[in-house]
């Protein structure tokens, strides 16, 4: 073979109507995206360490065979009286780096990638505009996000309850709350620490739009956290610390309350939203903008 | 050919990078099936201007219309019946190349994903369709490129050097289905650097120089304007060479190692010939060589070429005509 065929009979090139008079949703972009990144190696290496931690984590506690001394966590000491403190507990492990890299890593590539491909302009010469894609990229990451802190927490309450059963929890308010009502709060902490992680996210694509350099803006999106956790730990500037996005970290630990605090999570709500729709908005204005080249 | 908006219609396209012009003032015109060559050295703006076309860099300055629509203004929109790539076509080395297709189908709103295999049989790559990209060889990603632009159906279709690294079969076959792109109506805007490939193909060029247009028309006037030369030999070259210097209409008469040359129009010529035998010489051989496209790119964009007598292409007269670049009756579009 050759290469491109012209022999006859061969089928008519051009029909009546082009391609492209009818525009896809945002959610078919959306759905392509996720495509894209369950086609992705890479994709598994984040989600992997999520099943593995949890994992180890309790075989870990298996073997040593009893709760950790001194322990400055209310669940630390509880992990051997109720599966269900395994998943809170590991959620306090989680939230300030683990999860957030998890969520820098694709949030940092998503965009840059197709720079790096050189597929941005092959996707941009299709009948999709450059705000569908901006939103399909930054909906798929977040959805990747998400997935990696709700398999964590399946996998921690699996392996939990499976070592050590399924029984209420005491909460920091040292009350005690049923089995069901824990599993619920277990559901409910993950969900709103979503909050700060897609805020995390939110900055992985705007730095991956601008960089157009995976390394870079996965390296970029932790060195602000990073520098935000430095900033919580410098004397003087206390004043800042509600303000911090590492500091809303932990605000979904107002749910493991007596009664619930919800002040941390509305608090954590529109700090995050200060730092998510700059970045959002910052993001789609760059890509919108910007020149296409390379590739 | 139909009426309407043309398929690209450029006004006054700069793109300055800080210090670099990259295109300066570009007009193109390209009109509804045309196959149009967009010829110019490396560096010289050709991809920066396709890439404004396609909408994918901001112009400096200007307008770029694609069927009336500016991409900038209309996005997406504006590439309706508008398809083809520029530099390498690209793909996600991940993916086989249906996906890939079927990818792209989905970005053209899903109308496109029952043609994929049609597409895929039309660049013979069918046997291939579920192989990853990631292991395509260059010609296999050109002709994954032709079918991506395919899928769309389009009225026009902007190639960007289709036939880079393909083999001599596989440039043979890419224009042929040029042609029939062509023959079904298909407008084709064709930046290439193979100069027999747009004479073979392009019935309309524009040629650029340093980011500016030195000539849009129809290639045959760039041709004719080029000079018509004719090689003559007879039965005795030296009184031949008399007669020609001597002969109203005739120009740039020299002898060489293959007979005489000569530029000269055709009602010039028929009188030379009466000219010749009233004179006693015999023609052996007249030939008309009319200045290949190769010749008129060379003497448009090199200006060590430009000067007249420069004799660039050697071939009689026709070498020796002077295109000056950017000379106003040359250039259709101003």
């Amino acid at each position: 073979m050759s290469s491109v065929s012209a022999a006859p009979p061969a089928p008519a090139l051009v029909g009546a109507a082009p391609i492209g008079a009818r525009r896809p949703s945002t959610l078919v972009v959306y759905r392509w995206e996720l495509r894209k990144l369950v086609s992705q190696k890479r994709t598994y290496l984040g989600l992997g360490l999520a099943i593995l931690l949890p994992l180890i984590f309790v075989i870990s506690q298996l073997v040593r065979g009893h709760p950790p001394r001194g322990a400055d966590s209310i669940f630390a000491s509880e992990i051997f009286q109720s599966g269900l403190a395994t998943p809170v507990l590991m959620l306090t492990f989680l939230a300030p780096f683990f999860l957030p890299l998890i969520g820098a890593l694709v949030a940092g590539d998503i965009v840059a990638a197709e720079d790096n491909n050189g597929t941005m302009k092959t996707i941009l010469t299709r009948s999709v505009d450059r705000g569908q894609v901006f939103a399909a990229k930054a909906a798929a990451a977040m959805t990747y996000g998400l997935i990696a802190v709700y398999l964590s927490a399946a996998v921690g309450t699996v392996a939990g309850i499976s070592a050590w059963g399924f029984h209420g929890v005491r909460t920091f308010s040292d009350t005690y709350v049923s089995a069901q009502k824990a599993l619920l709060l277990v559901f409910a902490a993950n969900a709103f620490f979503l909050i700060p992680l897609l805020t995390v996210v939110a900055i992985g694509v705007l730095l991956s739009t601008v960089t157009r350099n995976s390394a870079a803006a996965i390296v970029g999106t932790l060195g602000v956290t990073l520098i935000l956790a430095i900033v919580s730990q410098i004397p003087g500037l206390e004043g800042l610390h509600p303000y911090l996005l590492t500091t809303q970290y932990f605000a979904w630990q107002g749910l493991l309350r007596t009664p619930t605090d919800w002040s941390p999570i509305a608090h954590s709500a529109w700090v995050c939203a200060l730092y998510a729709v700059p970045a959002l908005v910052a993001g789609y204005l760059v890509l919108l903008r910007r020149d296409v080249t390379g590739g | 050919m139909e009426d309407g908006p043309a398929p690209v219609k450029a006004r006054g396209l700069v793109k300055r990078y800080k210090e670099v012009l990259a295109v300066d003032h570009i007009d193109l015109n390209v009109r509804a099936g045309d196959v149009y060559g967009f010829l110019g050295p490396n560096g010289a703006g050709k991809t920066t201007t396709l890439r404004m076309a396609l909408g994918l860099i901001v112009p400096t300055e200007g307008t770029v219309e694609l069927f009336g629509h500016d991409p900038m203004r209309e996005g997406a929109r504006a590439l309706e019946g508008v398809a083809g790539f520029v530099e390498a076509p690209r793909f996600y080395p991940y993916l086989s190349a249906r996906k890939n297709l079927e990818l792209l189908g989905a970005l053209d709103g899903g109308g496109a994903a029952r043609r994929i295999d049609e597409v895929l049989e039309v660049v013979e790559l069918a046997p291939r369709a579920g192989h990853r990209v990631g292991g395509f060889s260059h010609g296999m990603r050109q002709r994954l490129g032709i079918a991506a632009a395919l899928l769309r159906r389009p009225r026009l279709l902007v190639l960007d050097e289709p036939a880079t690294g393909l083999d001599p079969a596989g440039m043979r076959d890419m224009r042929q289905l040029i042609r029939r792109l062509a023959g079904e109506g298909i407008t084709v805007l064709l930046s290439s650097h193979q100069l027999p490939e747009v004479q073979e193909l392009c019935d309309r060029v524009a040629i650029v120089e340093s980011g500016r247009v030195v000539y849009e028309g129809a290639l045959a006037d760039l041709r004719r304007q080029g000079g018509a030369g004719y090689r003559l030999r007879t039965s005795d070259d030296a009184g031949a060479l008399e007669v020609l210097r001597a002969q109203r209409g005739i120009v740039q008469a020299q002898s060489g190692e293959h007979g005489l040359s000569f530029q000269g129009e055709e009602s010039d010529v028929a009188a030379l010939s009466l000219a010749l035998a009233a004179a006693g010489i015999g023609i052996l051989a007249l030939t008309p060589e009319l200045a290949t496209l190769e010749d008129l790119f060379f003497r448009l964009t090199e200006q060590d070429a430009v000067a007249p007598g420069a004799g660039a292409a050697g071939l009689g007269g026709a070498g020796a005509a002077s295109i000056e670049p950017s000379s106003e009756p040359l250039v259709g579009a101003k």
